[in-house]
């Protein structure tokens, strides 16, 4: 019996808490479809949907080139960081050179640091080499940042993976590469795919890096075309909800099919600092 | 939820390779990992650690972004802690510490004692939804919270609606209510995480742990203290060194929010950096705040792990 209170008590706490996460996203959808212009976010159901919205957002407003940098940017970083985190991981777990530990502490120390800390210098060192207001300005960096991650987290994934695999394949004379590709890799796909998850919200989500390294350019990510937006359309609320969703969307979309990959990044996410 | 410990099983293993370093299989590949890391090194040694070197350097001198730097020693970190402006900044994230971290921590410490260990189904659909806040990016969550904040938006709608007319403010743009506000878009950034990481440590508490106490006893104040609390160590150092680095480089949601404002009553450390180097153009100074921001995210991330532990 008293169990059974326990349970329900368990249940109201769980279920509120999730109302409380959920309903300002809830809120958004329907303001989103709502008549352009009206800010009230009082909105009857019942009266007639505007989906016309975010074919505007997407449009006119511009959305559609910012979600294209975005994705190019996104892209190219998260691939370029896991095929580099790889190697490295595993050069930090499975090989034993010189200076192994020291640099592994060096990476780990690159966790630590935040972006706040890099930006000014990153700002100026790159415009003085033209290595700014485009793409690479952007990548470059995220991908020094996420590598520092990917390799520590690759590591741990290396040194789990059981022992007598590597060494059998050692001893049938693989190379250190063939143990890599064919015996490690095929196992290592979950963790990969997490990283690259990782990898993907990280950036995606990123808005100094981008906002300070493309300042002088007419590129934008998708993070800063909704600020630039909000900042030109206080009052329009409805395209603002619609532009805010839109931002959103891929990240929600890869939370969605990738569930389990995904709670176990967040999860793991809580180390890097 | 083992996999939380997945990451910090690393440096541990490490420590024990370190204290033998030829205990490897004869057979273990030497040199050729230097190929194998160097990509990764050179990416993270010319974007990360140049830039942050540089920052350090740049901290002692004065420069406006083109005429020549001048070396100024130690005033760049004097002015930090002389600028009623720098100096309340950090203070700013100070206080948002408590509600990034804090608040969250603690309301998820009491709901997770009263829920009593009850098992959840589905907390995997739930701990979806929960999430919702803390994934997707802090711009759009700044975008939303300031339609639900605005003077005519559905916060103040709402207290209207129930009779709290009175309490209807302009959340935003208040001198002592917009930090707060803030903050407690961070709350709600945050909670959800909390609770779920707080639910499933509890649940790996062994039942034997509680059963004890009840023969010894214990009511159940003592039972959080000597069971729960001692058991969820672990996640509870997890939560707090993510949500206090958070609250710490607070940027995006004030940027969007308040832009530091009104006056400068949300100012934090990481709209400081950015309003110092690209809109006054004191490039020493913001390195400066940038370097102690770094300096603080260290120390609160050493003294969590610490006493945290990260055994376990």
């Amino acid at each position: 019996m008293i169990r059974g209170r326990d349970q329900a008590l368990g249940y109201s706490v769980i279920i509120a808490a999730t109302l409380l996460a959920v309903i300002p996203f809830i809120g958004v959808i329907v303001l989103a479809l709502g008549k352009p212009g009206d800010s009230s976010g009082s909105v009857s159901l019942a009266a007639a949907t505007h989906w016309s919205n975010f074919a505007d957002v997407w449009g006119t407003v511009g959305f559609s080139t910012s979600m294209g940098t975005s994705a190019i940017i996104t892209g190219v970083t998260v691939l370029v960081s896991v095929l580099l985190s790889v190697p490295a991981g595993y050069a930090l777990a499975l090989t034993n050179f010189r200076g192994r530990s020291i640099l592994f502490l060096l990476m780990v120390f690159g966790l630590l640091i935040p972006l706040e800390a890099m930006i000014v210098p990153l700002y100026f060192d790159l415009r003085a080499v033209n290595l700014a207001d485009n793409y690479w300005s952007v990548i470059l960096p995220e991908t020094g940042f996420s590598v520092a991650f990917g390799a520590f987290w690759m590591r741990a994934y290396f040194l789990s993976s059981p022992r007598a695999l590597v060494e059998a394949a050692r001893l049938d004379g693989a190379s250190s590469l063939q143990t890599l590709l064919r015996i490690l890799l095929p196992l290592a796909r979950p963790q990969m795919l997490t990283l690259g998850v990782l990898f993907f919200v990280w950036n995606w989500n990123d808005f100094l890096l981008p906002l300070v390294m493309l300042a002088g350019s007419d590129l934008q990510t998708a993070p800063i075309s909704l600020v630039f937006f909000q900042g030109q359309h206080t009052t329009n609320y409805t395209y603002l909800a619609a532009g805010a969703l839109i931002v959103i969307a891929p990240v929600v979309l890869v939370y969605v099919v990738l569930q389990r990959s995904f709670s176990r990044g967040v999860l793991a996410g809580a180390v890097k600092g | 939820m083992s996999i939380v410990r997945a990451p910090v099983a690393g440096p541990a293993r490490g420590g024990r390779s370190r204290l033998s370093p030829a205990a490897g299989p004869p057979g273990e590949p030497r040199n050729v990992g230097w190929l194998y890391l160097a990509p990764a090194l050179a990416m993270y040694g010319v974007f990360v650690l140049v830039p942050f070197v540089h920052s350090v350097y740049l901290a002692f001198f004065t420069w406006d972004g083109i005429g020549p730097q001048e070396f100024v020693g130690l005033d760049n970190f004097r002015a930090i802690w002389e600028s009623d402006d720098f100096r309340q900044a950090f203070v700013h994230a100070s206080e948002l510490i408590g509600f990034y971290s804090v608040l969250p921590v603690v309301i998820a410490l009491v709901l997770v004692s009263v829920m009593n260990r009850s098992r959840i189904r589905g907390l995997t659909a739930f701990r979806t939804l929960l999430f919702l806040p803390y994934i997707v990016a802090p711009t759009a969550v700044a975008v939303i919270w300031r339609w639900l904040l605005a003077p005519d938006g559905p916060v103040n709608s709402a207290l209207s609606a129930v009779g709290l007319g009175a309490l209807t403010r302009a959340w935003l743009g208040d001198f002592s209510l917009a930090l707060p506000s803030i903050g407690l878009v961070g709350t709600w950034v945050m909670f959800g995480l909390v609770l779920v990481l707080l639910i499933a440590g509890v649940q790996k508490i062994p039942s034997e742990l509680y059963e004890a106490a009840k023969i010894d006893g214990a009511g159940a104040w003592w039972e959080f203290r000597a069971v729960t609390l001692p058991g969820l160590r672990y996640e509870i150092a997890v939560v707090l060194v993510l949500t206090v680095t958070a609250a710490l480089r607070n940027f995006d949601i004030v940027y969007v929010m308040t832009g530091g404002g009104p006056g400068t009553s949300t100012l934090v450390p990481s709209y400081l950096v950015y309003r110092q180097a690209f809109v006054v153009g004191e490039i020493g100074g913001a390195a400066a705040i940038g370097v102690v921001l770094a300096v603080l995210i260290a120390l609160v991330n050493v003294v969590i792990t610490r006493i945290g532990g990260t055994s376990s």
